[in-house]
């Protein structure tokens, strides 16, 4: 039996699938909708089940965010703050330094690698770090501050500061991550279309906007989601940076990953855990699904 | 020019400084960690004697260099074959099984600890050597990777590969001897990602791990983290050191990066 | 993606979730047939296999401290020694902060410790879960441990039912530094016996730069530290105010005006009195530690820290300051207890009492106040007058006798709440009674459903 070209496509498409596919359902599937199943029981880890009780996490949940002060609400209205400040700025100093690094020529290595180093530092050390750096009285940056008389702030032990501090720290630390991606980007598109601009007299400003940036799109929409993504589940740095790791003072740093974690593993409340779980993943959808739509447009050569 | 110089300086400082710092506290003896000073008044090598003989810090670091590398390779080939194929290949079912990878990112892994522990018991992935399989079996194929790649192979012409094909070459071929050349940025990038990523993996290889002689790196390094002591000069000597290998990846895999720049020269 | 089959995919998977929910056990693969007979031994385990006659094992686990590790090496091989018949596998390789993440990922899966250490307070999870069983009353007798042990053993009983015994205790004391005492033209020898002494003290002791930072704290209130222990065992008490009801169905930290002056007597030193900041340092109890601070509460588990990083520090213990002639300190402790999979199997459970006894023997708390520097809970090994005499542990035994063990329902929302209020009145200016009354709030909820439940 002959195949058509199509036909052929679509086996030969689900042969380098196959192994893959398998993994995600049974690696990552499967697990996930035990999560799902979970919220709808009320499950203290210790036991083997829990009893179903419907939607009773999902309205605990509900009640808990009209809450007075309620850590529920106050986790996410951070992780949309984490997301809002931190993906912007990552994008930006990302393409900013990526682009600076294809200018220069001398000590391209040395720059990369000192981009890169955030990266390679170990998340403990990385956070202990940070924490002395914005130690409020003795700390590096408030013994800069007050060389130049300028009054100390407290970062991360006011409620004010310390979100944005935390996402610098974030910012700070994947810019190599995104540097790099950028970088393999800008390497990829061939030097013909520059020159075709060059020969048609644009300038630098031109060439960003209708050459690189067009053609850097699929680069872009990748960071833009995958970043959005990890600033919607900012998790690791709070709990290492903010007091005892409850996302203080007074839930300003929490997120919903965090409180996952606490009502999972120290309040053992896994069912809630899980509805949490279960609300953010479909939030994360959600935006996912309208940045691919909004973000990804086919580039005419 | 010039302008990009200083700007690149100063934002290399800030990147640079809490690593030294880090270096540094290495050297410090503990009774000088409270002192909040920048450089160590009597530097001693002292916690890098400590660290590599009271602990089993080689064996830590053989573990973690093991599982970083087998899943490095493993997502380079799956990760590189399916984003390409999420990208160049028409077929009913393609944009819902892109979607459902990407989903399995917006599960945080504390969701999955719990029933991977429970397989990886069923299967007896919990005890003696199979605990090196058990360590990496999550991370063998990636979501973020198959994005990455899958967005690069956008960049490839399709001209290329139905020349390929009228050449006679078989699809795997077309992708392994065509098209993958196309992408070795990306490619160099997902790897050093991928082997950091799965060097500094904390949460799943310590519920995993049986036994500290299966413990990678960082979970090592927490034994230096007490109820109410936390050896900090330990912990920065253990990362001091476990920067180093970090470092070689880097260094390997930019040079495919970097060797393009270089090639096609000045670009915005 | 044309927008048709975003909606058709969403509802695709919403279906898909719902459907899959209905089906049974989430812990399916974990549980099998063990779990649902309610017997978690696991065929896997070694023990079970063997015949009935030879030797039987148990598995033991703590949180990784070298010092305990060693304590506990040496009471196993006692114990061996003594039982030939029972092997105990002790596993401490989990890093101190991962334990409870360790365990919880561990049981559902079937393996996991037959006896086992826990923070005191966070029995009542894990005993509503039913995975610790109840002390076998022929074994461990109420009586026995109302008279032998230290009073704040009794958080052990929930609902009057024995489910755990600690080996050693903690309690709170005051730290002082003889220093910077001495530097402020105090009496080193004379520290602060009552709650105005620690004030007027502290305050002597505090000195400010030109620009109103601190150079040197007198008493920094350190609310992420211990300082909410002393809030509701201690100062509540002082002043009057049981902190909960006698059954722990109610909150009363404001139940009283002496309630809410407690609560401002904690506030004062902060607020009023400016001995010090504790979030100003790079955290507790660092300050204390090198040289900033005259006065710190804390358990005696800090002596080991000092010692290794601050080993010239000359400072000195002395009991919690007194106030109305009350005495009180905050008691705590890491409990045994034995598991449902020890409990499935009559000779395996007869294995964990055996054991279980032998590591809250008086002779066993000896042997752990000289390895671990932790107090024995058994008062006889306690009240050794050697132990009573050392300069530093002296202060903490002392304690012993009036330490109260807060019984918690969720330790750290409980104490997430009380942190809260501080930090509201402290960061934001908000109205301290308000604040006290919020956090009473919170935690009487925590209460309400942890006895709605039962």
């Amino acid at each position: 039996m002959r195949l058509t070209l199509r036909q052929r496509q679509v086996v030969w498409a689900y042969i380098f699938l196959s192994v893959s596919l398998v993994f995600f359902v049974v690696i990552r599937w499967y697990p996930t909708i035990l999560a799902f199943n979970i919220s709808f029981r009320d499950w203290n880890v210790f036991e083997a089940g829990g009893p179903w009780v419907g939607l009773q996490n999902y309205q605990e949940i509900w009640a808990d965010f009209f809450k007075p002060r309620s850590a529920v609400r106050a986790a996410f209205w951070n992780t949309v703050r984490y997301v809002v400040l931190g993906v912007p700025t990552q994008m930006a100093l990302g393409l900013g330094i990526a682009m600076l690094l294809g200018q220069i020529r001398r000590f391209v290595g040395f720059f990369r690698a000192a981009y890169f180093i955030p990266y390679v530092t170990s998340f403990v050390a990385v956070a202990f770090v940070w924490n002395w750096l914005y130690a409020p009285q003795s700390g590096l940056i408030n013994q800069i501050l007050q060389a130049f008389g300028l009054p100390p702030q407290p970062f991360t032990k006011s409620p004010n500061q310390a979100l944005p501090a935390i996402t610098a720290v974030a910012v700070w630390r994947s810019l190599g991550f995104t540097v790099i991606i950028f970088l393999a980007g800008l390497q990829q598109i061939p030097d013909i279309y520059y020159e075709a601009a060059r020969i048609d007299g644009a300038n630098r400003w031109q060439i960003f906007w209708r050459v690189t940036l067009p053609l850097l799109n699929p680069v872009i929409v990748y960071l833009s989601v995958l970043q959005t993504i990890s600033f919607l589940r900012m998790f690791d740095l709070v709990q290492n940076m903010s007091e005892q790791g409850q996302g203080g003072p007074l839930k300003s740093t929490t997120t919903v990953v965090l409180e996952v974690y606490r009502e999972g593993f120290s309040s053992y409340n896994m069912g809630y855990a899980a509805a949490l779980t279960v609300i953010l993943f479909f939030v994360i959808l959600l935006i996912t699904i309208f940045q691919l739509r909004v973000l990804s447009r086919r580039v005419e050569y | 020019m010039l302008m990009a110089y200083v700007l690149l300086s100063l934002g290399a400082a800030v990147m640079i400084v809490p690593f030294l710092w880090m270096l540094l506290t290495s050297l410090k003896p503990a009774t000088e960690l409270v002192q909040f000073s920048f450089l160590p008044k009597q530097p001693t090598l002292e916690n890098y004697r400590l660290v590599l003989t009271t602990s089993s810090f080689g064996r830590w670091y053989f573990n973690s260099l093991l599982i970083a590398t087998i899943s490095t390779l493993s997502v380079a080939f799956f990760d590189s074959l399916v984003g390409y194929t999420l990208n160049k290949f028409e077929f009913p079912g393609k944009n819902i099984i892109f979607l459902g990878i990407l989903a399995t990112l917006m599960v945080p892994t504390e969701m999955l600890i719990i029933p991977w522990y429970t397989m990886s018991v069923q299967w007896g992935w919990h005890q003696g050597a199979m605990q090196y399989w058990g360590i990496v079996f999550p991370g063998v194929i990636t979501a973020v990777g198959i994005f990455l790649m899958r967005q690069f192979f956008d960049g490839v012409p399709n001209e290329l590969l139905d020349a390929a094909r009228m050449d006679g070459l078989h699809e795997f071929g077309i992708w392994w001897r065509v098209a993958m050349p196309l992408v070795k940025p990306a490619l160099a990038a997902l790897c050093i990602f991928n082997f950091i990523g799965n060097w500094n993996a904390y949460l799943w290889p310590l519920i995993i791990a049986s036994a500290r002689a299966y413990y990678t790196l960082p979970v090592g390094l927490s034994f230096f983290r007490g109820e109410s002591t936390t050896q900090w000069e330990k912990i920065m000597t253990g990362a001091s050191l476990a920067t180093v290998p970090l470092l070689i990846v880097f260094i390997i895999f930019q040079r495919q990066i970097i060797k393009g720049i270089a090639l096609t020269g000045l670009k915005g | 993606m044309p927008s048709k089959r975003i909606t058709l995919l969403l509802s695709l998977l919403t279906v898909v979730a719902v459907l899959l929910a209905a089906c049974p056990a989430p812990a399916a693969p974990a549980g099998e047939a063990p779990a649902q007979t309610g017997a978690q031994t696991g065929a896997e385990q070694p023990a079970a296999e063997a015949p009935s006659e030879g030797p039987i094992e148990i598995e033991y686990w703590q949180y990784n401290f070298a010092a305990r590790v060693d304590a506990m090496n040496q009471l196993i091989e006692l114990f061996e020694a003594e039982n030939p018949d029972i092997k105990v596998i002790h596993n401490a390789d989990i890093p101190y902060d991962d334990f409870r993440d360790k365990i919880a990922a561990s049981v559902p899966a079937g393996v996991g410790p037959d006896v086992v250490t826990l923070f005191y307070g966070w029995q009542v999870a894990w005993i509503d879960a039913g995975y610790l069983v109840p002390l076998p009353e022929d074994a461990f007798p109420p009586s026995m441990v109302a008279e032998e042990f230290s009073p704040m053993v009794q958080a052990s009983f929930v609902d009057g039912t024995l489910f755990t015994l600690p080996t050693a205790v903690r309690t709170l004391a005051l730290f002082y530094n003889k220093d910077l005492m001495e530097q402020a033209g105090l009496d080193p020898e004379n520290p602060p016996k009552t709650l105005a002494e620690l004030e007027e003290q502290a305050v002597q002791c505090t000195k400010m730069d030109a620009n109103g930072n601190y150079e040197i704290m007198g008493f920094p209130v350190s609310m992420g530290g211990q300082a909410h222990h002393w809030f509701r065992e201690v100062l509540l008490r002082q002043f009057g105010q049981q902190p909960y009801s006698d059954d722990y169905r109610k909150v009363l930290w404001n139940a009283s005006d002496a309630g809410y002056a407690a609560w401002h007597e904690l506030l004062k030193f902060q607020t009023e009195l400016k001995t010090g900041d504790a979030t100003l340092f790079d955290g507790d109890p660092n300050f204390f530690l090198n040289g900033r601070a005259c006065f710190h509460i804390d358990g005696s588990f800090r002596l080991g820290t000092i010692a290794s990083q601050a080993p010239d520090l000359n400072f000195g213990v002395i009991e919690l300051p007194e106030y109305n002639g009350v005495k009180s300190t905050f008691g705590s402790y890491w409990t045994h207890g034995i598991t449902k999979k020890a409990a499935a199997d009559p000779r395996r459970m007869e294995a964990a009492v055996k054991f279980l006894q032998f590591i809250t023997s008086p002779e066993a708390g000896s042997l752990w106040v000289k390895i671990v520097g932790e107090l024995p809970a058994q008062l006889s090994a306690a009240n050794d007058p050697e132990l009573l005499a050392d300069p530093k542990l002296g202060a903490f035994a002392a304690g012993l006798p009036y330490a109260h063990a807060t019984f918690f329902v969720d330790e750290s929302k409980d104490r997430q709440a009380l942190i809260d209020a501080y930090d509201a009145v402290v960061l934001t200016g908000a109205d301290p009674d308000q604040e006290l009354d919020f956090a009473v709030q919170t935690v009487q909820e925590l209460l309400d459903e942890f006895w709605a439940s039962r």
